[in-house]
């Protein structure tokens, strides 16, 4: 069977979500024509016409404020940030308008904002941000960060069909750089909020999501191969809502926590983990929480620099190890 | 004058395809010794063909160093623009207490003028320690503030109100200064466009704006962006006189520019001018073009190529003598070899230098835990103390 690629993946489900409704419609910059940036709605415009596929102007509060009316009118918008850098313009319209409007006004707003976030691809600060922890804090919003290929596909439906605005993050490291063969036929639509045991263990547990997912199986592999610590690693998928029973069970079954996150340190979602765990598991640690998470400085475009502060396979290690053996 | 730039908004319907024939020639190549227009002398005609021929050399050195992977990140030309970047900075005051322009990407030509170095565009481009932003930046997004430019930030249009804020400070000092903003087709759709636009108008700003018609926006065309026909129109509809001009011709543009930044320099608030110009290459590198109608940036590249038209003018009406163009030529290739050599060895910054200046105070952010533990040996209690 032929393997599938991250960004194909989303393609697919995109694809399939809007063969199966036709309130589905996407819009966004240079998504038509063009295909996307990174290709992502190749083939599109030419598969579902210029109604269904809307090329727009440069003007992010436009796009998601627009998708939110369709919405409300009983459409299904799927609005592409070029790059997830950009959602920042497009700020108010998700926390004042978006995120409040079924709680202050029973209006329900069924869109997708999606879009490729991350860094470890010499991007610069502005091409290379992970935005979670920004809309993490508005209640309203939920956020899926989908890190194989079988999520990307099966999360980027569940968002579509959910009721609810979310932010979908697609991490553009992972773009072409992993590969699965996916099913075919009976279509695979996990929930959203429910996370997923990437790698069973023993020892330890990383809560992870993302890129890091992946960085933190390569430390885990090693870490058993090295020192024969056995690394159970949790892949979040849903940030918000929080898996918080996904997250305390493996806690309870490993009784160390290490969190992981591309993201900065500070108002990082690893705090808001720590201190749900610090509710509902605390006599089950057998050593600090600690984490592993980007320095507090924005993303430096010199490989050097961004390599010195985003989190590595290596600092996973070496934290893991030192909580190992605490 | 100003009238005479406002009559190409009476041209035929500025639709790009095919593409917009639109060569108000202010100054017709076929006149034979005219005198030099816009009050410019022979040594400056020759100052800015060196600063065209210099971002055309220093782009083509770019492409050259991107595909041998020595460009880090993506690379963004101005071919077929260099005229109008480099003819509306020339009208700025330079030196002590300059004028000020906020550049963007296809504003390679803008910064030189303003003394920006091609050895700091390429060690920027490079990453290097040595740059001006020592790694932590790319392509040309860096400011010399006593030269009198600043590097702009990719999210489109933000440039506007801080162009607006530097503006209103020359205004409350009492400064003779102007400012002069950049703005892609595309960026103007942006909420920080119109935001800073009308801010600027409203407080009566020292402030220009280009507004770059280039056709394009990434993949896509003024008419997927706008539903006016020009730039200038939206201008006009914050109160901005505005004007549309051949943007490759050179000289209509410094004539143009010259007079809206007197005019904003006496206090007639913010001015806007228009420059239709053909972006000749993809939004960056990367791109093929794929969306660009068969034979356009042919028919640009052959007909309509401001160097080319600059060229032509100054020999046709000899306005400056007929070796000086060559030794332009020579000269800045020499430059940009010699810039090339010089740093293409370079080191890229140490790690650490990373975590320096979030904060004026604290001048360092902290490195994080896991990187301060040595070796596997355990240590009961946190790591940080
Ligand atoms: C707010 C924002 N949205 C999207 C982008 C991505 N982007 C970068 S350049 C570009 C096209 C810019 O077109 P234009 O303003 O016409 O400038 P040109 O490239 O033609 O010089 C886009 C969409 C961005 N940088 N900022
Ligand atoms: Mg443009």
């Amino acid at each position: 069977m032929a393997e599938t690629t991250f960004l194909e993946a989303i393609r697919q489900g995109m694809w399939e979500e809007m063969e199966r409704d036709d309130r589905v419609f996407l819009l966004g910059e240079d998504i038509g024509a063009y295909g996307g940036a990174f290709k992502v709605t190749q083939g599109f415009l030419e598969r579902f016409g210029d109604a269904r596929v809307i090329d727009t102007p440069i003007s992010e509060a436009a796009i998601v404020g627009a998708a939110a009316g369709a919405a409300h009118m009983g459409m299904r918008p799927v609005a592409e940030m070029q790059f997830i850098d950009f959602i920042s313009c497009a700020y108010d319209m998700l926390t004042n308008y978006v995120a409040t409007a079924r709680y202050r006004a029973g209006l329900s707003t069924p869109i997708v904002v999606r879009g490729p976030c991350g860094g470890y691809v010499r991007g610069g600060p502005f091409h290379s941000q992970n935005p979670e922890a920004a809309f993490f804090h508005t209640p309203g919003l939920k956020i899926v960060y989908p890190a194989t290929v079988r999520d990307a596909k099966g999360l980027i439906k569940a968002a579509i069909r959910d009721d609810d605005p979310v932010i979908f993050l697609e991490h553009k490291w992972l773009y072409r750089r992993i590969k699965d063969t996916l099913p075919t036929g009976d279509e695979e639509v996990p929930p959203l909020g429910v996370a997923r045991v990437a790698r069973e263990g023993q020892d330890l547990s990383i809560v992870t999501y993302g890129a890091t997912v992946w960085k933190s199986l390569e430390a885990a592999a090693q870490l058993d191969q090295a020192d024969g610590i056995s690394v159970e690693v949790v892949d979040l998928r849903t940030l918000l809502p929080l898996d918080e029973d996904a997250i305390v069970a493996t806690v309870k079954k490993t009784n160390k926590l290490l969190i992981v996150h591309e993201d900065t340190r500070t108002g990082g979602l690893a705090g808001e983990i720590t201190a749900r765990v610090n509710e509902r598991a605390f006599e089950w640690l057998d050593g600090p929480i600690m984490r592993v998470t980007a320095h507090d400085v924005p993303l430096p475009y010199a490989p050097t620099l961004e390599d010195f502060v985003l989190p590595q396979t290596e600092d996973i290690v070496t934290a893991a190890r030192w909580l190992a053996a605490y | 004058m100003w009238r005479r730039f406002a009559l190409i908004n009476r041209l035929p319907a500025a639709n790009f395809h095919p593409p917009l024939n639109l060569v108000m020639t202010a100054h017709p190549a076929s006149t034979r010794a005219a005198a030099i227009p816009a009050g410019l002398s022979s040594e400056q005609l020759l100052e800015m063909y060196g600063f065209l021929r210099l971002t055309r050399t220093l782009e083509e050195r770019l492409a050259a160093l991107y595909r041998q992977t020595k460009v880090i990140g993506g690379l963004f030309r101005s071919l077929g623009q260099e005229g109008e970047s480099v003819a509306s900075a020339y009208a700025l005051r330079r030196g002590p207490q300059p004028d000020v322009l906020s550049p963007l990407i296809r504003n390679l030509g803008a910064m030189l003028v303003m003394g920006a170095k091609p050895i700091e565009i390429l060690r920027q481009y490079m990453a290097k320690e040595t740059g001006p932003t020592r790694g932590r930046e790319m392509n040309v997004h860096f400011n010399d503030l006593t030269l009198g430019y600043l590097g702009q930030i990719s999210h489109l249009g933000d440039m506007v109100p801080v162009m607006a804020g530097i503006t209103l400070t020359f205004k409350m000092r009492g400064e003779p200064r102007v400012g002069l903003v950049y703005v892609g087709d595309g960026a103007t759709s942006t909420g920080a466009f119109h935001e800073g636009l009308n801010f600027a108008a409203v407080q009566r700003c020292p402030l220009v704006m280009i507004g770059e018609y280039n056709g394009y926006a990434y993949s896509t065309p003024p008419a997927r962006q706008f539903a006016v026909r020009d730039l200038a129109e939206k201008a006009r509809g914050y109160g901005i006189p505005a004007v549309t001009v051949d943007g490759n011709d050179v000289l209509a543009v410094y004539e143009a520019t010259k007079l809206a930044v007197d005019r904003a320099r006496v206090g007639k608030g913010v001015q806007f001018i228009e420059v239709k110009t053909y972006r000749r290459t993809g939004h960056a590198e990367h791109d093929d073009q794929s969306y660009v109608p068969p034979g356009e940036m042919e028919h640009w590249a052959a007909s309509n190529d401001p160097v080319d038209r600059f060229v032509r003018a100054l020999r046709d009406n000899d306005w400056v003598p007929a070796r000086a163009l060559d030794e332009v030529d020579t000269r800045v290739r020499d430059e940009v070899d010699r810039a090339t050599d010089a740093c293409l060895d370079d080191p890229l910054p140490a790690g650490e230098s990373a975590l320096g200046t979030v904060f004026a105070q604290p001048p360092s952010a902290e490195p994080l835990w896991y990187r301060a533990v040595t070796g596997p040996s355990p240590s009961h209690g946190a790591p940080n103390g």
